[in-house]
């Protein structure tokens, strides 16, 4: 249960919820979009999230979009992640997403909603990061285009107002072989320490991270590293780890060495899967 | 557009076929509504973090934690809890198997075997593993309610 009341809107269109929310924050209401709303609820039972209105984004049918549209799949962002286990477009989406949380949770949490949040891992963003996929934002300006790669950096870069619409990922990229490896400290169910996902196109890999940083992300300069045939997937790996961001978190789950432990042990494994042969 | 303003408002659920109108605030979860409001307590408050799985129900045959969802977003929606099952194979099958000790955790485990037989009546392992781990025994008496289910799955005929 929240400590505290606010006003909840459900609008049908993009303007109406972007409309909304100037209006709320001209009454001062200090207005959040709501979309699974998992976090806004865990978060504001411990007063940590403090709003006097959400705007909650599932009544706007471009959020709730799942097609290809010319060679393109479009995913609304108040889809729930079980969406993309049930309809496997996407088989890397499929692979990274299901890892998320647990199955009933996943009924909850939705794409836009795990890839804004407040969390380390959000683990959803990592598919998209790895095939330059494009994001649409709506917000007070209007609406606007952006690769997610050049607008996701630590978090999804939204001005005051804007929220996540949809994201296009190029049919080219649905197939090309992939591995995702979510490594936990205990069993299967436990707490993330670390996930890999990997991407294999044009003869290189892809690699991008969550759990090991404070944010996810995708280095171009470590899969350079990670791709140069003329070292040995040990010298590569750890040649790669000097490029690696900081802080390598440090905390309950696992220490910094600990997480640096389990990613060579990854990316080894993700080499042996889609490496090929070692010079 | 739906809205409803931070004062007390007036909503209608559907909850186990029967319409239950009440005053809630927008705020409110729907487990608090259904245990303080509505005297419905089968779902439990466990974590209230969305961890445990105590509180689940079942909304349009998709079970969900009812401490991560806001009642005004169940708007619209049937509503299955624990009281709306009544000798059910799947709850018969828990008594057979002792597949409960303290109880605590019972209800959330019966409505997501119950939404998991809704769907598909021979889930493969995998699929099993998966819904069965959204809830947590802390008795962990955990084989005995997977027995529960295998013996409700053996018992179905194949398609």
């Amino acid at each position: 249960m929240l400590s505290y009341n606010f006003d909840y809107y459900q609008p049908k269109s993009i303007d109406e919820a972007v409309g909304l929310y100037q209006t709320l924050k001209a009454e001062e209401k200090k207005p959040i979009y709501y979309s699974g709303g998992t976090e806004i609820i865990t978060l504001g039972r411990l007063n940590l999230v403090k709003t006097g209105a959400v705007i909650d984004l599932k009544g706007i049918p471009e959020c709730m979009e799942y097609t290809l549209h010319n060679h393109q799949l479009i995913i609304g962002s108040a889809l729930s992640l079980n969406t993309f286990e049930e309809n496997r477009l996407f088989p890397l989406l499929t692979l990274t997403s299901k890892e998320i949380a647990d199955y009933t949770s996943r009924n909850k949490i939705t794409l836009g909603g795990n890839i804004c949040g407040q969390i380390f891992y959000r683990e959803a963003v990592l598919p998209f990061l790895l095939t330059d996929s494009y994001v649409t934002i709506a917000g007070p300006n209007g609406i606007r285009k952006a690769a997610i790669n050049e607008i996701f950096y630590c978090t999804l870069q939204l001005e005051e107002g804007e929220f996540l619409v949809q994201i296009a990922t190029e049919e080219k990229f649905l197939m090309a072989p992939h591995l995702s490896v979510k490594k936990r400290k205990q069993w299967d169910t436990g707490y993330p320490l670390i996930t890999v996902a990997a991407l294999k196109k044009d003869e290189e890999i892809r690699f991008a991270f969550s759990g090991l940083c404070p944010y996810p992300f995708r280095s171009k300069q470590i899969e350079t590293i990670l791709n140069n045939q003329d070292l040995s997937y040990k010298d590569r790996i750890s040649t790669s780890f000097q490029y690696l961001p900081k802080p390598i978190l440090n905390d309950t789950e696992g220490s910094s060495g600990y997480r640096m432990f389990v990613l060579e042990t990854t990316l080894t494994n993700i080499f042996s899967v889609l490496g090929g042969e070692e010079k | 557009m739906n809205s409803y303003s931070a004062n007390r408002l007036k909503i209608t659920l559907n909850i186990n076929s029967e319409m239950y109108e009440k005053e809630i605030l927008a705020s409110d979860t729907l487990l608090s509504v259904l245990r303080d409001k509505l005297g419905l307590t089968g779902a439990k408050p466990g974590c209230l973090n969305g961890d445990c799985g105590a509180c689940t129900v079942i909304i349009d045959k998709r079970p969900m934690k009812s401490c991560m969802l806001l009642a005004v977003e169940a708007f619209d929606t049937e509503i299955l809890t624990i009281e709306g099952l009544k000798d059910t194979p799947i709850q018969r099958a828990f008594v057979e198997q002792f597949a409960f000790q303290c109880g605590y955790c019972t209800p959330g485990f019966i409505l997501i075997c119950h939404a998991l037989l809704l769907t598909d009546h021979h889930p493969t392992n995998e699929k099993i593993t998966t819904w069965l781990s959204s809830n947590i025994c802390r008795c962990t008496g955990y084989q005995e309610i997977e027995n529960a289910l295998r013996s409700v799955i053996n018992s179905l005929p194949l398609e």
